[in-house]
């Protein structure tokens, strides 16, 4: 039984017993493929304005009502899902590379790389995250890139520190001296064998992450140094619905609002089901 | 026998349930200990004797039962009592100390509050006696510095130095009858003396009797009056140590004893035992659990397991023994 | 007999924490020195063709470092590791994975099971020194790989098994077989049926002998179980607190042991025969390894007897018994074997 079939066994075992879990996922695979196919399938064009009907309640036609300036609301968090989700993807996979790699190198090689790199944490991990990341952004520019990297670099600690943690206790691991007795180099021996046990903690860091880096967008654009309009984010959607809601059009920040939190939800319900199926304490 | 022994077991038997299967951990055990005696009860892994300590003082596995048998301790049947009553008992009259010294102690209180513990709890010392009686008893298990000491954290100490924490720890409360599993595996052979000494030493003062749980046979020999052999959960042979190691009866003892380097001249003459430990999880075990793994197999032996008495202070489950 | 490996003036030291009064020396112009765990002192020996050698002692002994040291895992911090008269001590530990003698010196660690990686199959374990030290891939390797696990009583069968999907005596010859396959000329086995009952240790230990007679392999065999020392080893080392204390055969050594500390030794292993075992008993705690006193006999104090010489002047180990050499001053000249 190989190694994969075995944790595909356990995956399932672990969606039977939580149901919430198997929601989860069955949401995660919903928004990606609202995102993937999203923009193919809405109706109303997000973009097209029809000044005529601005301000309308949700009717048929409308699902999710219309905004100020007559964009249909249902096709435009459709199409904000793909945005916002690729955002995310985008962060998660960047601060894993960087941060996910940085620690195992510091945690597993020590001296001098483990020194660089608890500095550039520290560094960071010294300035509140969300200020850090607005200040980045301005410095960059208003770009979805930018914003990318933003999220990226404000996560580097907690990867960095997760993977190092790992590396460090599989250093002294007796597997690890046999590697180097049976002639492999300590960069081989770092891919090789170190990575792929680290790998499954810092996939459930990754889940949780998403739904961090989401929020950090739809704040970032919520102060307005995130993306501009009229591209549809839920972020930006929600604030500018947000200056409707007192005079009664609560439709324009509460779907795309609602749209982030399931969002985010689902990433973090995920997340701790993850962790179950990859949580060593489980090896038979 | 005429006082009542500290211990007896009858006929004890468990049985785990597990993911895979029941697991017949152990079965018919029987085994009894007098007072100032220390009885070695000698297997290889697998064989049910830590299975067996665990019973007596209650602290099986929750996914353990005990499917039939007693205890008695000093003629009091230790099943019958209730959670409480029967946590009450063991922790004034039993006493134990487990193989690894160090994780069997908290790690984060000093050692001398430890023994301090015990002693409020189970020996009716008063508060302000507490700390200099454990001082004293650190001082009796042979730790310099008592004093000083007693303020230490175990990971502060030596794996040698946490080992008689734990003798002063079990024997605070003066027991009747010490269970020593695995006490010294781990420790240098050096440090394994000088803890055997001890605990031989401290048992004789009081009178005290010790079940001492090992794999290792040559120790089991130089401490034991007697030794309980024990395979794949049943008691195959109990004897006096000195009759069962130079005439053992049973085929598995006789094995052992081959296995054991101490004896060999050479490497060649150690023998290895054939075959491998029965699955405790089958259903269709045969009665005698190494029947199929004798030698001296014979057709009776595939009925029900004997228990003869060749003298009055030797068991053997076999129907062929040794002669 | 030739000399395979020899090991001459070796020395480990490790700096222990920080040094204490390392701002009041800085203030006052003194040089800080870091307090050096003496691991391993001046240790010198041969190891010869084909031979066994033991090593014993306590832990906190150094032999783990020194076997560490001896298989170029980590760097000594002086000496010479002259293997066939080239000095291995030059080479940093770091990049001794990608030199050509990495292959003569292989190890068998005490738990099978640690050292295999959860993730790799037994295949996977054997393969991986054959496939980078031996250069072998596809249908050679596969073979190879076959070969050494039969070599090992390992049934081929269970060569796609996980280690935790292997009982504790298949574990082990999974690790020989992976030490074995690639035909090394030293083979350090430390402690490796620690972990086993006594009857898997028996199969174990037969295995090794069979197979050091079939490919002409050098063992350095470190235990502390002396019983099974006395049947294995040509020749023993006995250590203490980083220095070699006596050195002899096997037998003799056990049986007519000259340092007070193997003598200790030998009267606490448990005899099946002996009742009434070896009285003497060792009291106390080894000293501390840091720093220790240069002219100190460092089994002083817990040694039963002990003259003024012992603090005078560091005992060496001398070779006036034939085959057998003690450092102790007090040593009786006329038991010698």
């Amino acid at each position: 039984m190989s190694s994969v079939t075995a944790t595909l066994r356990q995956a399932r075992y672990v969606i039977g017993e939580n149901p919430v879990t198997g929601i989860a996922f069955g949401l995660f695979v919903l928004i990606a493929v609202t995102a993937l196919l999203g923009p193919a399938l809405v109706p109303i064009d997000p973009l097209a304005s029809d000044t005529a009907a601005a301000l309308q309640p949700p009717s048929l036609r409308h699902l999710f009502g219309t905004d100020q300036l007559g964009r249909d609301l249902f096709s435009r968090v459709i199409v904000a899902t793909r945005l916002d989700f690729s955002i995310a993807l985008a962060s998660v996979v960047l601060v894993f590379l960087i941060g996910g790699l940085a620690g195992i190198a510091a945690g597993f090689l020590g001296g001098w790389v483990d020194r660089i790199v608890g500095r550039i944490a520290d560094t960071i991990m010294a300035f509140p995250l969300f200020v850090l990341a607005m200040g980045i952004v301005a410095a960059l520019g208003n770009t979805v890139q930018n914003i990318v990297i933003a999220t990226a670099i404000v996560n580097f600690p907690l990867y960095a520190r997760v993977a190092r943690a790992e590396a460090r206790v599989r250093r002294e691991a007796g597997y690890i001296e046999a590697a180097r007795l049976s002639g492999n180099g300590e960069w081989r021996i770092l891919a090789l064998q170190v990575l792929p046990n680290v790998f499954p903690l810092l996939a459930v860091q990754m889940s949780l992450t998403m739904g961090y880096a989401i929020l950090n967008a739809a704040g970032l654009s919520f102060i307005g140094l995130g993306v501009r309009p009229p591209t549809a984010e839920w972020g930006i959607m929600v604030a500018e619905g947000a200056a409707f809601i007192v005079s009664g059009e609560w439709w324009i920040a509460a779907f795309p609002g609602a749209a982030l939190m399931v969002a985010v939800f689902c990433f973090n319900l995920l997340g701790d089901g993850l962790r179950d199926v990859v949580d060593p304490r489980r090896r038979t | 026998m005429t006082a009542l022994p500290v211990l007896q077991v009858e006929d004890l038997s468990v049985e785990f349930r597990t993911r895979s299967g029941v697991v017949r951990a152990l079965e018919g055990v029987n085994l009894s200990v007098a007072k100032g005696e220390t009885v070695a009860i000698v297997g290889e892994s697998g064989s049910g004797k830590s299975v067996t300590a665990y019973a007596v003082m209650g602290i099986l596995d929750p996914a353990a039962r005990v499917t039939s048998g007693r205890a008695l301790l000093r003629g009091m049947d230790m099943m019958a009592l209730g959670a409480a009553d029967r946590a009450e008992l063991c922790g004034r009259e039993i006493a134990m100390i487990f193989q690894n010294p160090r994780t069997a102690l908290n790690p984060i209180r000093p050692v001398g509050r430890q023994i301090a513990d015990v002693l409020l709890r189970h020996a009716n010392v008063p508060r302000s006696e507490a700390s200099r009686r454990a001082v004293d008893l650190l001082r009796a298990v042979g730790i310099t510095d008592p004093v000083r000491r007693a303020k230490a954290y175990p990971v502060e100490m030596s794996g040698g130095m946490c080992q008689r924490v734990m003798i002063a720890i079990a024997l605070a409360a003066k027991p009747s009858l010490l269970i020593a599993d695995e006490p010294t595996t781990g420790l240098d052979v050096t440090t394994q003396a000088v803890i055997m000494d001890l605990i031989g030493q401290l048992a004789g003062q009081g009178g005290m009797a010790t079940i001492l749980i090992t794999h290792d046979l040559a120790l089991a020999g130089q401490r034991a009056d007697r030794i309980v052999v024990m395979h794949a959960g049943h008691v195959i042979e109990n004897a006096h140590t000195r009759d069962l190691l130079e005439r053992p009866m049973h085929p598995y003892t006789a094995e052992l004893i081959a296995a054991t380097p101490d004896r060999a001249g050479r490497l060649e003459d150690l023998a290895a035992i054939p075959g491998t430990l029965p699955d405790l999880r089958r259903t269709d075990l045969p009665p005698c659990r190494y029947s199929q793994r004798c030698a001296r197999k014979l057709e009776v032996c595939d009925g029900p397991l004997p228990r003869r008495t060749p003298t009055a202070s030797r068991t053997v489950a076999c129907w062929n023994p040794l002669p | 007999m030739t000399a395979l490996l020899e090991v001459n003036d070796l020395n480990k030291h490790f700096g222990a924490a920080r040094p204490r009064g390392a701002f009041r020396d800085w203030l006052a112009g003194r040089p800080t020195r870091t307090p050096q765990i003496h691991a391993v002192d001046g240790i010198s020996f041969t190891i010869n063709k084909g031979e066994t050698l033991g090593l014993v002692g306590e832990s906190g002994c150094g032999k783990s470092t020194l076997v560490r040291v001896l298989a170029r895992l980590i760097d000594p911090s002086a000496g010479a590791i002259r293997l066939s008269g080239r000095d291995l001590a030059q080479i940093p530990a770091r990049r001794f994975a990608k030199d050509p003698d990495r292959v003569r010196i292989q190890m068998v660690f005490q738990d099978a099971g640690e050292s295999i990686n959860p993730r790799f199959t037994a295949f996977d374990a054997i393969a991986d020194p054959l496939r980078r030290l031996k250069r072998l891939r596809g249908e050679a390797l596969s073979t190879k790989v076959e070969q050494a696990a039969q070599q090992c009583g390992l049934p081929t069968a269970l060569l796609d098994r996980y280690p935790h999907q292997l009982s504790g005596g298949q574990r082990a010859r999974v690790g020989i077989a992976r030490a074995v396959g690639v035909e090394p000329d030293l083979l350090v086995l430390d402690e490796p049926t620690a972990a086993l009952d006594v009857s898997v240790q028996v199969v174990i230990l037969q295995l090794l002998e069979q197979l050091q007679r079939k490919f002409g392999m050098s063992y350095l065999f470190v235990s502390h179980d002396l019983s099974v020392v006395r049947l294995i080893c040509d020749r023993v080392l006995v250590m203490y607190l980083g220095k070699i204390v006596e050195v002899g055969p096997a037998r003799a050594v056990f049986e007519k042991p000259l340092h007070p500390y193997t003598q200790a030794l030998a009267a606490a292993v448990p005899r099946l025969d002996d009742r009434s075992a070896g009285r003497l008993r060792l009291i106390g705690e080894p000293m501390s390894p840091i720093d220790p006193d240069p002219n100190r006999c460092r089994f002083h104090g817990r040694c039963p007897n002990g003259t003024d010489v012992c603090t005078s002047r560091m005992p060496v180990l001398d070779t006036t018994f034939g085959e057998r050499s003690v450092a102790c001053h007090l040593a009786d000249q006329s038991r010698a074997a």
